[in-house]
This record gives C-alpha cells, sequence and structure tokens, in this order.
C-alpha cells in the first residue's frame, strides 16, 4: 500500500517543493543589483561590494549558489537575513507561529460554522435559511478582505469602539499580548475562507439528499435528525474537505493582506518586507514554507478521499 | 435536468455555435440572479468607458482649496485629501480594474488552454513535465509569486498582466487540461489522426470546439478572483501607481480618514464589490446553463 500509493506522490511532492524554490530563486536573480549592493548602499567603492560578495558566496555562479543553498537548507540551514544579518529560522520561525495562531483560530472557528451553514443551506434548500446563507456566502466570495477589513474596522473600532484597529505589540510580541487584538484579523479571514466552505459543503448536502440510500433510509422511518447525523453529514463532508484543504494552503497568502492591515506580525507581513528589502534567504524559506503547506494540504485532501473511498485505492487500467 | 451545452460530439459549423448561444443566452436570463449579474457587469463597463463624459470632475487634479469636502456642491461625494473629487475618480477606477483583469485573465486563459491542449494530445512525458512545472508554480502562495514579479519587472499595468498570467495560468491549465484528456480518446480524434492531421488542426478544429464550455465558465469564474486579486494588489501599493484613478489604491488612501470623509473609503468599496457580485453571478449563471458544476472546476 505504501510503496504502490503513498511513496509516489510523496516523491513528487518533494520534487514539486524543490522546484517552486528554483522558480522563485530564478525570478530573484533577474533582480538588478544584488545583495551586497543592496545592503552597501549606492555608494560603496567596488573593493568593499567586491569583497562583501566574495564573504556572501554571491561571486559564484548562481546554480552553485542555489546547490548550496538547497545542501545547507536539507539540514535545517536556512542562511542568514541580508537585513537584519541574524538567522532567518528563528525569525520566520515567530512570525509563522504568529501565522499559524490566527489561522489556527480561523479554521477551527470560522470552518466549523462554514460547515454548519452549508449543512443548514442545504438542508433548507431553495428557502429562506438558505438564500439568506447562500447570499451571505456570495458576498464572502465576491468581496475582497481588504474590504472586509476596512468595513470590520469601521464597524467594530470606529463606529463602536470594541476592538483595536491595528497591533500595537511590535515584532517581539508573545500570542497572549496578541490576544486580545485578534478578533478584527480572524473574523476578516473567516469571512472569506467560509464562502466556499460554505457552497461546496451546502452542494454536497443537496447531493446526499437525492440520494438512493437517504431516501431508503426515510423509508424505514429514520428521523430526520438521525438522518441527518448518521448519513447526510459524513457522506457530505468528504468532498468538503478538498475544499477545506485548498483554503488552508491559501490562507498563508489570503493573511498577507489581512496581516498588513491589522499590523499584524505574521508571515504575510515579512513577506511584504523582504520583497520589499529584496531579502532573498527570507522570501525562500517562506516560499519552502507555503508550497509545503500546498503539497501537504493537496496531499492529505488526496489521501483522504482515497482512504476513505476503496474505489479509488486502485489505479484503473486505462483503455 | 436542462441544460444547453455549445459542445457536442461533432464540430459544429458557424450556425450551430450561433444557435447553441442563442440557447445559453435563454437560459441566462431565464435565471434572476444570473440576469442580474450580467446587468451589474454590463453597467460596469458602461460606466468605465463612458466615465470622461458622465464624471463632474478631473480624477487626477488636486484641489488645495477644496481638501476633505464632504458631499455637496461640485462635489457630489466630497473629496479627498489632496481634494480630488471622490465621484470622478470612482467611476473612471473602473478603467483599470476592467482593463487589466480582462487583459489579464483572457491571457491566462488563453495561454492555459494551450498548453493543457498540447499535454493531453501528446500525454506521456510532456504531459508529465507540464503538470509538474505548472504544479510548482501553483504551489508558491499567489501573493508572493505576485509581489516577486512585480518587484522583478517594476510596475505597471503589463508588469501586472504578466503577474496574473503566471499565477492563473496554472490553475486554468489543470482544469482544461482534465476536460480535453476526457476528448482526446473519442472516436472522431482518432478518425482525424488517422487521416494524418497535425496537431495545430486536431486542437483548434476538434478539441478546443468541444471544451469551449469548460472554457468560457474558467474565463467567468477567474474573472472575478483577477479583479479581486488586482484590486488587493493595488491596495497593498504593488499595483496601480498613484494618482491613476484604481479602487484598491482608494481604499488604501483614504481608509486613514475613514471617521472624517467616509465617502471617499465607502464608494470605491461599494463599486468594486458589485463588480465582482457581478462577474460570480454571471460565472455561476453562465457554468449552470453549459450544465458545469461550478465548486467541481474550483477543485481541478
Amino acid at each position: 500500500m505504501f510503496t504502490r500509493f503513498v511513496a509516489p506522490r510523496l516523491g513528487w511532492a518533494i520534487a514539486t517543493i524543490v522546484l517552486s524554490t528554483v522558480l522563485v530563486f530564478s525570478a530573484m536573480q533577474a533582480l538588478p543589483g544584488d545583495a551586497a549592493t543592496q545592503i552597501l548602499g549606492q555608494n560603496a567603492t567596488p573593493e568593499a561590494v567586491a569583497t562583501l560578495r566574495r564573504q556572501l558566496g554571491l561571486d559564484q555562479a548562481p546554480v552553485a549558489r542555489f546547490v548550496t543553498w538547497l545542501g545547507h537548507a536539507l539540514t535545517g540551514n536556512f542562511g542568514t537575513s541580508l537585513v537584519s544579518g541574524q538567522a532567518v529560522g528563528p525569525e520566520v520561525g515567530r512570525a509563522l507561529l504568529n501565522t499559524s495562531f490566527l489561522a489556527g483560530v480561523t479554521i477551527l472557528v470560522g470552518f466549523s460554522l462554514a460547515m454548519v451553514l452549508g449543512l443548514v443551506a442545504g438542508l433548507f434548500r431553495d428557502r429562506w435559511p438558505d438564500a439568506l446563507i447562500s447570499t451571505v456566502a456570495l458576498v464572502g466570495m465576491s468581496v475582497p478582505e481588504f474590504i472586509v477589513a476596512t468595513l470590520l474596522v469601521l464597524a467594530f473600532s470606529i463606529t463602536i469602539p470594541l476592538f483595536p484597529a491595528v497591533v500595537v505589540a511590535g515584532q517581539n510580541a508573545t500570542i497572549g499580548q496578541l490576544l486580545p487584538s485578534m478578533p478584527l484579523p480572524a473574523l476578516s479571514l473567516m469571512f472569506v475562507a467560509a464562502a466556499y466552505i460554505i457552497r461546496m459543503m451546502r452542494t454536497s448536502v443537496i447531493d446526499v439528499m437525492e440520494s438512493d440510500f437517504v431516501h431508503t433510509a426515510r423509508l424505514k422511518g429514520i428521523t430526520t435528525g438521525r438522518l441527518v447525523i448518521r448519513h447526510v453529514v459524513p457522506s457530505a463532508v468528504l468532498p468538503t474537505l478538498n475544499v477545506v484543504a485548498m483554503n488552508i494552503a491559501w490562507l498563508i497568502g489570503g493573511v498577507v493582506v489581512v496581516e498588513s492591515i491589522f499590523n499584524y506580525p505574521g508571515m504575510g507581513s515579512l513577506m511584504i518586507r523582504s520583497v520589499q528589502s529584496r531579502d532573498l534567504p527570507t522570501i525562500l524559506l517562506i516560499t519552502v514554507i507555503g508550497a509545503v503547506t500546498f503539497v501537504a494540504c493537496n496531499l492529505l485532501a488526496d489521501l483522504a478521499a482515497t482512504f476513505l473511498n476503496p474505489r479509488l485505492r486502485y489505479p484503473r487500467n486505462s483503455k | 435536468m436542462t441544460s444547453a451545452t455549445i459542445s457536442t460530439e461533432t464540430v459544429q459549423g458557424t450556425t450551430g455555435m450561433i444557435r447553441s448561444l442563442i440557447r445559453v443566452m435563454r437560459s441566462i436570463l431565464r435565471s434572476k440572479s444570473a440576469t442580474l449579474g450580467f446587468v451589474l457587469v454590463i453597467l460596469h463597463v458602461l460606466l468605465a468607458v463612458l466615465a470622461p463624459l458622465i464624471a463632474p470632475g478631473n480624477p487626477v487634479k488636486n484641489n488645495p482649496a477644496a481638501v476633505l469636502q464632504l458631499p455637496g456642491g461640485p462635489f457630489p461625494l466630497g473629496t479627498d485629501t489632496l481634494g480630488r473629487d471622490i465621484l470622478s475618480r470612482t467611476l473612471y477606477g473602473g478603467q483599470y480594474a476592467l482593463a487589466v483583469s480582462f487583459t489579464a485573465t483572457a491571457l491566462a486563459v488563453l495561454l492555459g488552454t494551450i498548453i493543457a491542449g498540447l499535454a493531453a494530445y501528446y500525454g506521456g512525458w510532456v504531459d508529465q513535465l507540464i503538470t509538474r512545472v505548472l504544479d510548482s508554480i501553483l504551489a508558491v502562495p499567489a501573493i508572493l509569486a505576485m509581489l516577486v514579479v512585480v518587484t522583478v519587472f517594476g510596475s505597471g499595468p503589463w508588469v501586472i498582466v504578466l503577474a496574473v498570467v503566471i499565477v492563473y495560468t496554472g490553475g486554468v491549465t489543470r482544469v482544461v487540461r482534465a476536460a480535453a484528456m476526457d476528448v482526446m480518446p473519442k472516436d472522431f480524434i482518432t478518425a482525424a489522426r488517422a487521416r494524418g492531421e497535425g496537431v495545430v488542426y486536431i486542437l483548434s478544429r476538434e478539441v478546443f470546439p468541444n471544451i469551449l464550455d469548460v472554457v468560457l465558465v474558467e474565463f467567468a469564474m477567474r474573472a472575478s478572483w483577477v479583479v479581486l486579486l488586482v484590486s488587493s494588489l493595488s491596495f497593498l501599493g504593488f499595483g496601480a501607481n498613484p494618482p491613476t484613478p484604481d479602487w484598491g489604491l482608494m481604499v488604501a488612501e483614504n481608509r486613514s480618514l475613514m471617521a472624517v470623509v467616509p465617502l471617499a473609503t465607502l464608494a470605491p468599496i461599494v463599486f468594486l464589490a458589485t463588480l465582482i457580485v457581478g462577474l460570480n453571478l454571471a460565472a455561476d449563471g453562465l457554468a449552470k446553463s453549459l450544465g458545469i458544476d461550478r465548486m467541481k472546476e474550483i477543485l481541478g
């Protein structure tokens, strides 16, 4: 089972991650100037630039540098930030922790709420609860995070001053210090992320409700409550898992806007800063994290679908 | 289930295409929400095109004498910190959003469809290679990829178009490739191959006409995401350059003054939101009338 099914997918997953760092690395090579000129500024003497370039290993060919980076990365050493001069790992790690916390709250609260709303919409198909929930989902799909965030700030920190509009705690804030300013960023992310989950859940609930086994169960006189809990929910959640997986991968990118609006010290704001300062080691580590999340989510959704659906377990003979 | 489909098993003539088109249009007009969607989109296109005629003022001219005015007089929606007329900026704002998003979406869908066609036609290692490379692009967070492209090439409308094409072509290819793969084993393709037709003929005359419905839905769906992403990029300061009138940029410029001149932030928000709601409703309606499950397309 493992060698036949999991191993090749794992191999491809790793290849995908490495390839995506190659792409970002190559794109950054196209930038005029390099880290040495960036650090020393425009007035640096050519000798100083040449020395620093040697120190940073920038005098080597790009391919050689990438191989060196990859070798170090595999041992967990992602280099030093060109801006702060500190190891990239702990800095990105701290940001990742903050983002994971924000994303975790969003996933736990928002995704479960979305599943329930999708279920309700599906069960009350074409009646007013469905109309209401589907409209909310449509708006959630259609409104960018920066608009949701701006409107939430207008409502809950300007009109009714309930929550802070920005995080005042700095880069090194602990989770406890960040907690009071969490509601608005988390709500903004939830609203947008929930939309697709609501829709998918609604669609799959409607599909399941029309299936033969639900009719059979009804004919056997099962109560609606039991029917929903025992039969509808388990079958409807499965296709929704795919959308959930996609949304988790999306969160890594989606937090960028929300974090920058609320000044939340996570991966998103770090991403913007490191792109602006062309801090290649930090950008590469963020790429790795993003790619790992994307690949892992896809892989997990794929495996979950396979193990829950025996028909997919064996490759079909192609014609 | 009533669904009109453009694609059939054989290549249709122009009259057949027009007839299918009319059928799809009818089915869209039967749905209230789809009609609303198309009306919203058309309205936005009209407003953007007619902006020079209907806007009361100049969207980029600073007016130090009339800074942060409340609505009234010559400024129906008030002015921003630089004294620029908000209504004019909002009306002109659609031009950038629509032009950049439409061009970018069209190019991404075109390129994705061609790549998907080649992958499906050649199969084997070509298909594997294409799929793997595109997967790796998809694995880079979209915003990071766009930020890198903008940093490398500098900002400007064409750079944003390029960034969107890089980020979205992979997703389009995934979906269209799956559709093309379904068509490839059909008898009329085998027949065309046996006749000795080349790759260009088979793709353009046999494969693409039969997956046109998938491609159209893909275009409508991507368009709403692209408008969303392009405006987010402007909001972050990586998109439209000031003083370009752009909705994302306007929200970024004015949101710190929301308590003073709320309309400077709310007007672009309403315009942007109605455009994307319209695009989404239109995409839903189109998908439904073509008999395509939109959620399945999203999952690719």
